[in-house]
């Protein structure tokens, strides 16, 4: 088990996110974390990575208890993970080369020529060895996404999480992040957690999938049993439903009562 | 304002000190292996020092030629405009050069560090570099703290010299002073003492001023006007702050 989340409860300003989850992410798989906006996906994953702490339960990484750790214990946890943010995150004063060198420069004493060969070849495999001397305002947000997986992957990480890697790509930048999640896992070995509502991409690659609702996990299993599960949860997202329990209306007064108010709110 | 007001906004005086002494702590911690990567402190110094010195000096010039005029129009009346020199070299390198630098520097070197720092956590830039292992504040707000600390003073300097120069352009060459009063004069009733007193203000003002602004780039919300309100907050604070304190250092030297 790379990830263990034990009954995580977590509030922010008494609001609670999370009620008591649980879930795990098995080494050498993909795991999905599936839900509706707002149910807190990457709240979790800034559990996992330790940015912030869970009021009550566990978080497990590579049997490290998060809360237990100190800051420096921490950064070595880290260093064997690798995460790629929602808009990739990167250092807008490098080029995409520097980057990707950025880690491996901050963690090693490699010599300048094996760094060289080292970012070539992970900027290869995301198909970007071209664009290696380009600046991050120089590309678009597929391709930023593609600079960001391969530093995300420069140092060999054990665990990769990806943040909704799909959100605003074109069919083909969506193609290419599914097909290089799927060829980071087979390929290197490395454990993948997934963060997406994009049920039928992440359905095609996941090994695992849970389902986020109402601050708990509400379905888990392989993602072929949350496409034909019967509760009414999960049946409306899979199928991407208006009606049923998920709310989409965020809570409100009257909707009449509100309009005909003479007051602005 | 009430009674309950007064408490708050003083409670919370004293919780924004003590968030910032903290957090100039955690700082001074870094600071040590930031100087471990001299090619990051350099170009910060480049950043906030070098950046600035056009307006440093422009501002220099203009105010040791106001400096100049003043100062010659006021000893004219006594019939000691020998003594311009004097004045405007203790002027200068007492209060106007630390003073007038910490201001400009808090307008030009410190929003500019406090909006590229607030836009680095806006975009996710600095948490993308703790997920890698790599801690900001040893990366990041290290190096621009020190680089300003070392600009500040040497900012300082250039602009009490350039200020000289300005006065003595207005009352050597335009007004008429003697040259070799105006700086014989400097030169006799300067003191070791003045220069000190200068240096140990910018120095103040400069860890002041650059720990207001990393603080707040670093703490500001991650939004277009967080970012925003934090930078106007680093001129107010600085300039605030940079004024009060010439107050109590200059009480400080004259005992």
């Amino acid at each position: 088990m790379v990830v263990a989340v034990r009954d995580v409860h977590y509030a922010v300003d008494g609001r609670p996110i999370f009620a008591g989850v649980d879930l795990q992410a098995r080494r050498g798989r993909i795991t999905a974390i599936m839900g509706p906006s707002g149910t807190g996906k990457t709240t979790l994953l800034r559990l996992i990575t330790a940015q912030i702490p869970a009021d009550r339960g566990q978080v497990v990484v590579f049997g490290n208890d998060l809360a237990r750790l100190k800051q420096q214990e921490i950064y070595g946890v880290r260093q064997r993970m690798g995460m790629l943010f929602q808009n990739g995150a990167l250092l807008t004063d490098m080029s995409v080369f520097e980057n990707v060198a950025f880690p491996v420069r901050e963690h090693t004493d490699l010599p300048e020529s094996l760094i060289r060969i080292l970012v070539l070849t992970k900027l290869e495999a995301v198909g970007l060895r071209g664009a290696a001397y380009l600046m991050p305002s120089e590309l678009s947000g597929g391709m930023a996404r593609r600079v960001a997986l391969a530093r995300a992957i420069v140092m060999d990480p054990e665990l990769l999480i990806y943040d909704e890697p799909f959100v605003g790509l074109d069919p083909i930048s969506m193609g290419v992040i599914q097909r290089l999640i799927k060829q980071m896992n087979t390929v290197l070995g490395i454990t993948s957690i997934v963060v997406s509502h994009d049920v039928h991409e992440l359905s095609a690659i996941a090994d695992e999938s849970y389902l986020l609702e109402a601050g708990r996990v509400s379905a888990g299993g392989k993602p072929q049993e949350l496409l034909q599960s019967e509760l009414p949860a999960v049946r409306q997202f899979m199928t991407g439903s208006a009606e049923g329990p998920v709310r989409f209306h965020y809570p409100a007064s009257d909707y009449t009562e509100q309009l005909l108010a003479s007051e602005a709110r | 304002m009430s009674n309950g007001n007064h408490r708050g906004f003083l409670l919370e005086g004293v919780r924004k000190f003590g968030a910032s002494a903290i957090f100039l702590l955690q700082i001074l911690g870094q600071c040590i292996p930031a100087l471990g990567r001299p090619r990051l402190v350099v170009f910060q110094i480049y950043n906030t020092g070098a950046r600035s010195l056009i307006i440093i000096m422009l501002a220099g010039l203009f105010v040791g030629m106001v400096l100049g005029l003043q100062g010659f129009t006021l000893l004219q009346r006594f019939g000691s405009e020998e003594a311009l020199g004097s004045a405007a070299a203790i002027g200068l390198l007492k209060e106007l050069g630390p003073v007038i630098t910490a201001l400009l520097f808090a307008g030009r070197a410190g929003t500019a560090l406090t909006s590229e720092i607030g836009l680095m956590r806006a975009t996710d830039q600095l948490v993308a570099m703790e997920i890698m292992a790599v801690d900001p504040l040893r990366y990041v707000v290290a190096p621009r703290f020190i680089g300003g600390i070392i600009s500040m003073p040497l900012l300082a300097g250039i602009f009490s010299l350039v200020g000289l120069y300005g006065a003595q352009l207005v009352g050597v060459q335009l007004m008429g002073v003697d040259q070799g009063s105006f700086w014989s004069q400097m030169q006799s009733s300067l003191q070791l003492r003045d220069v000190t007193e200068g240096i140990v203000k910018s120095l103040v003002f400069g860890v002041t001023c650059s720990l207001i602004a990393v603080n707040e780039g670093y703490h500001a919300a991650p939004t277009a006007a967080g970012v925003g309100l934090a930078t106007t907050r680093t001129v107010v604070a600085s300039s605030v702050l940079t004024l009060l304190l010439d107050l109590i250092l200059t009480a400080m030297f004259l005992k």
